[in-house]
């Protein structure tokens, strides 16, 4: 399977080609080139997912993990070295599909977009790194080489908030987004580095004649890489960043910030799963406890902000917070006896990823029509996009969970996987999946139902977006109606067997009616063109809806501590040390020497009366001395 | 005549054409060819190397070379290179070539501009290539000496008191090297100056080691920008005109680490082992120190130049973590911040000929000005922080990994916080970023500015492939100065 080293190969000349060309391409050409590229790189992806599942399973009933290519790029001396490869099992394959489908979308709906857009090339250039990143990340033969693309899935990502750098909010935006992730990458590099040493490997399968010592060091290792990866998957307290990200361009967000790098979190552990469920268990449910805090609070704050691409980015935090729940509640890798959550959460990330671009490219739609992201200049706008209205819908009743809709078979299984770990930790995820459909409906009605801005609709009439625009729609809305169906469990499983997915008729039954419950309750208050229900609700805990709509204020404390604590409290007084006292001895140094050379001097003075006193002072001395000896 | 000593030769040759040269084309010619040449013969030097270490020469020095120049004190001048100097010439070839072109623009007093710059050269390829501690000694002290003028002369905003500082503060430095080689020649027992053969007599008494390991090391240690030996750096740095800031940031705060290592552990390694924890206290401090100062100056420079006492920090950091990996990474490092810094202050030298600040509070929104130099900034910056496929990433991962081999609280500790840097760099690089190139332009004089030069772009263009070469496949690099690390740390160990 040499041909996959294309599959990396061709988004990085892409982007080095339409970087280094830059604005002397036509943006058509610089578009067209990176969408070919893409496709070729989707169509290579499919291609493998093919042969690689058609192979069949080996003797003892799983996919083998097949090993493509791979390379030493930089030693490290003794058994530590870096290699770049590819590497193909479920799981990676998996996410070969789904990256490059979304980036294949997003290419296409971008030439409606961002048409006539300063920086188009630019624009493309990004997102041919980006998708080489990422691409890089999941079929990382090693943890070191994931940590390499890794970073760079963080620069791509910098780059594509930033990109509109004229812009303060995308400049702070892009900055908070690379440090706060930067941060929980230092977590992640730590852990490394333990999990090199006492592995001696950077291998995901390590020896197992090295377990023995490096048992007791795992769980701290295994916990600082949850950290990285709770970075970029938006965990609690780390997801500050993913709702100012929505600063980049829209088409972004879908790629980036919903459906793939927001994910990498999830996968790492996934990837990691056979060591956290061997050796570190109990570090595997803090991160479920730390996912479910985070879906709770995620899920409220959606309830009552007015921003849509806000409202889609804490949906957002909260659906991959489902993600690590069930790959927290997982007790072990047979999937009968408790593995159930790996499968359901990497079901739940394929499905998420199609509905979530969905939205967002559906929301860019929206955008582009009204011009604003504001929840009061939109309304009625169900008459002029029927498309973008329809698919919308479609992927609102997905991620809701209801039947026949993809996101229904994997929230079930999710929830199949709580309810057997305790029933404690399935009630609550079964009241934020109401709270998910009650808030994407809340979103729904508003865009497209109640009271339309007329004054502003009718200075500027919104127009349903141009074919380039809808096709991605079209094309998701589809995958999001048949992906449920996908026997999923056959590909993907924690201990690789086959395994059928049989949805729990209690645990259907009880998500179904809490999903219904909330849309209900949408419906209830925000259908009709007045919102009383709602608006009193917020006047009454004007308390509760007031810290909500500012998050919580998770924000201003960072804000506290970077400004106040490192700026004020660490790095100026530093600098000031290092300005008054540390050179200031060396100025020191320097003004005694010329003060004491300057006292030196005045003995040469050049005056002989001078000269006769010292001579005779000294000679007096000198006589005093020798009589008193 | 030994190839080594062509690369003296060179620059030595190029000041007598300077001297010749009566207008600005002959002098500019004159540079041009003798950089190309240095250039190009650090090139094949290093191929060379890789040939002969290819077929099967292992000797520690290759293409060695002796004669004697002083009998009574046994000062020969002897050079020979391994791995390490082999890759520190390639570093200054290109830093003397492109810092050529950063000064192109240069109007005052050019010829002797040129003629100083030269000497600088002649030093710093005579440091490296070096065997004999007094002929390096020699070199070390024609490289400081030109600085002087230099800043002092061509230098701007409070040039004569940095220049004062800068020489005062590395001349101290340099009074105690020629005490702590003195000490080591006599403690050897007086027969030679050839490091090798000392290092092989390996009969320097403990007691000795003691007193002439601390003074070598801070000695050298100056012109790392070792805390807190290290306030030149950002007074010096801002003062002086761009292609020496180049230089001295890029090839001349590498003779700090290189002689750190080559004299002070190689030659003195018992007391390297004893006394090693002090000095790794001292370059975890830089190393976060340097990193925290740079967050909040204002000045371009101070946020290289701060950067940079990170950055070496990290350097002598790695040195003394005495294995082969995390010293493999010090030379990487070496490299690496020499090509970066000498970018970052190119495009702070075009940045600032067309601004005339370099207060980041009074610069904003350049990138819509000029675009080229701006996204080379962003490049730089990217490199500084660490981003994997330039070569910052490829030095600090293999610093850290070493780093962390070494298995006791101590190294551990330390190696997690000289880990930290890794995130603060970040905080000031993006601030920058964000301050100076994104945003609108807010001063209309700036509007009118133009984007760089076709000698400027050659200058940076050349720096940016090498780190992106360095930072893309590291292998041959790394396998280049394996041995010669290894060399010096087994020595140490045993």
């Amino acid at each position: 399977m040499d041909y996959t080293v294309l599959i990396l190969l061709l988004p990085f000349l892409s982007f080095v080609l339409l970087g280094l060309l830059g604005t002397k391409l036509k943006p058509v050409a610089a578009g067209a080139a990176g969408t070919a590229v893409t496709g070729t790189v989707a169509l290579l992806c499919y291609a493998t997912a093919y042969l690689y599942f058609s192979a069949g399973r080996d003797a003892s009933g799983v996919f083998p993990q097949v090993t493509a290519w791979n390379t030493v790029w930089l030693p490290f001396g003794g058994s530590l070295h870096i290699d770049l490869g590819f590497m193909l099992d479920p799981i990676s394959v998996m996410m070969l599909v789904v990256i490059s489908t979304v980036s294949l979308m997003v290419h296409i709906y971008s030439f409606g977009y961002m048409k006539g857009e300063r920086g188009f090339q630019r624009y493309y250039a990004f997102l041919s790194l980006f998708t080489m990143s990422m691409l890089g990340l999941v079929v990382a033969t090693n943890i070191f080489q994931m940590y390499i693309f890794w970073e760079l899935v963080g620069v791509s990502s910098y780059l594509l908030i930033g990109f509109y750098y004229t812009r303060k909010e995308a400049i702070a935006a892009s900055k908070k987004a690379f440090i706060v992730t930067r941060f929980a990458d230092l977590g992640f590099l730590i852990g490394i580095l333990i999990y090199g040493y006492y592995t001696q490997s950077f291998s995901f399968t390590p020896d197992s004649s090295v377990m023995g010592a490096a048992k007791t060091m795992l769980p701290l290792a295994l916990g600082l890489m949850f950290i990285g990866g709770a970075g970029k998957s938006a965990m609690f307290p780390l997801h500050i960043w993913l709702p100012d990200a929505m600063e980049g361009p829209t088409p972004v967000s879908a790629l980036i910030h919903a459906a793939t790098m927001v994910v990498a979190g999830v996968y790492l552990v996934a990837r990691m799963f056979p060591l956290f469920i061997g050796y570190a268990p109990e570090v595997l449910h803090i991160t479920a406890y730390v996912g479910a805090f985070t879906a709770l609070y995620a899920a409220v704050v959606a309830c009552v902000q007015s921003d849509i691409k806000r409202v889609l980015a804490f949906s957002t935090i909260s659906q991959i917070g489902f993600m690590i729940v069930a790959l927290g509640v997982c007790t072990s890798a047979d999937p009968h006896e408790g593995g159930l959550g790996y499968m359901a959460s990497m079901f739940h990330l394929f499905t998420h990823a199609m509905f979530k671009a969905l939205l967002f490219l559906g929301a860019g739609c929206i955008i582009h029509a009204v011009h604003s992201n504001e929840m009061s200049t939109m309304g009625g706008l169900r008459k002029y996009m029927p498309v973008t209205h329809v698919t919308f819908l479609i992927a609102c009743l997905a991620i809701a969970g209801i039947w026949p809709l993809s996101g229904f078979f994997s929230k079930d299984e999710i929830l199949a996987a709580c309810f057997r770990f305790s029933p404690l930790m399935g009630g609550v995820m079964t009241f934020i999946a109401g709270l998910t459909a009650f808030y994407m409906f809340r979103l729904y009605y508003c865009i497209f139902w109640g009271k339309e801005n007329k004054e502003l609709h009718a200075a500027h009439t919104p127009h349903e977006a141009p074919g380039s625009m809808t096709f991605p729609l079209v094309f998701l809305a589809l995958v999001t109606l048949v992906a449920g169906f996908i026997p999923f469990g056959r590909f993907v499983s924690s201990n690789g067997q086959a395994y059928d997915i049989h949805i729990d008729a209690s645990v259907a039954a009880i998500s179904l009616c809490v999903a219904v419950a909330g849309i209900a309750l949408a419906t209830w208050m925000y259908l009709r063109e007045d919102r009383k229900v709602a608006d009193s609700l917020a006047a009454r805990f004007s308390g509760l809806h007031k810290a909500a709509y500012h998050r919580f204020y998770i924000d201003e404390i960072y804000q506290f501590v970077t400004h106040r604590i490192i700026f004020a409290c660490i790095s100026t007084p530093i600098a000031w040390f290092d300005r008054h006292i540390v050179d200031g001895f060396m100025n020191l140094l320097a003004t005694i020497t010329q003060k004491s050379s300057w006292g030196i001097r005045q003995m040469q003075s050049g005056y002989i009366q001078r000269y006769c006193i010292w001579f005779l002072g000294g000679a007096l001395g000198l006589v005093v001395l020798l009589l008193v000896i | 005549m030994n190839i080594l000593s062509l690369f003296p030769a060179i620059p030595l040759l190029m000041m007598l054409g300077l001297w010749a040269a009566r207008n600005t084309r002959q002098i500019h010619s004159v540079m041009v060819t003798g950089a190309s040449a240095l250039l190009v013969l650090a090139i094949y030097l290093v191929l060379h190397f890789i040939g002969l270490r290819n077929s099967g020469e292992t000797a520690d020095m290759l293409l060695t070379d002796s004669f004697m120049w002083y009998a009574p004190l046994n000062i020969h001048y002897s050079v020979g290179v391994d791995g390490i100097s082999v890759a520190m010439i390639l570093l200054s070839a290109i830093i003397v070539f492109t810092g050529t072109f950063a000064s192109w623009q240069m109007k005052t007093n050019i010829k002797e501009f040129f003629m100083w710059f030269c000497l600088l050269s002649v030093g710093v390829f005579g440091f490296f290539i070096s065997l004999d501690l007094f002929t390096m000694f020699m070199f070390y002290e024609v490289a400081l000496i030109p600085m002087y003028l230099l800043i002092g002369v061509w230098g701007s905003g409070r040039k004569e008191y940095s220049a004062m500082k800068l020489t005062l503060m590395l001349m101290g430095g340099s009074a105690l090297l020629l005490i702590g080689i003195l000490g080591i020649y006599f403690g050897a027992g007086a027969t030679t100056m050839n490091i090798m053969e000392i290092a092989q007599m390996h009969n320097i008494p403990m007691n000795l080691q003691r007193i002439w390991f601390p003074i070598i090391f801070i000695g050298f240690g100056v012109l790392g920008a070792l805390f807190p030996f290290h306030t030149w750096s950002p007074d010096g740095h801002a003062s002086a005109p761009t292609a020496v800031s180049m230089l001295h940031a890029g090839v001349l705060m590498k003779l700090g680490g290189y002689g750190c290592f080559r004299v002070a552990m190689f030659l003195l390694p018992d007391a390297a082992q004893e006394l090693s924890w002090i000095f790794i206290i001292l370059t975890t401090i830089s190393v976060v120190y340097g990193a925290f100062s740079a967050c909040v100056q204002t000045d371009l420079k101070y946020i290289n130049a701060y950067s940079s006492v990170s950055h070496c920090g990290l350097v002598l950091f790695a040195i003394l973590m005495m294995n082969t990996t995390a010293a493999t990474g010090a030379v990487l490092q070496m490299l690496s911040h020499g090509l970066m810094t000498a970018l970052f202050f190119a495009l702070i030298g075009m940045i600032y000929g067309r601004t005339h600040t370099r207060d980041i509070r009074e610069l904003s929104g350049l990138m819509r000005i000029m675009p080229f130099l701006s996204v080379c900034y962003v490049i730089a910056g990217l490199a500084n922080l660490g981003l994997p496929g330039l070569s910052g990433f490829v030095a600090e991962m293999t610093i850290f990994n070493g780093a962390f081999m070494e298995n006791d609280t101590f190294h551990r500790v330390v190696t997690v916080i000289a880990c930290t840097s890794i995130v603060i760099t970040a905080v000031y690089i993006l601030r920058l970023i964000g301050k100076i190139l994104y945003g609108t332009c807010t001063n209309p004089e700036h509007l009118k500015l133009t984007d760089a030069t076709w000698d400027e772009k050659l200058a940076v263009v050349i720096l940016i492939v090498a780190i992106a070469g360095l930072g893309l496949s590291p292998l041959w690099m790394s396998n280049l100065i394996q041995q010669g690390v290894t060399t010096v740390i087994s020595h140490i160990l045993n």
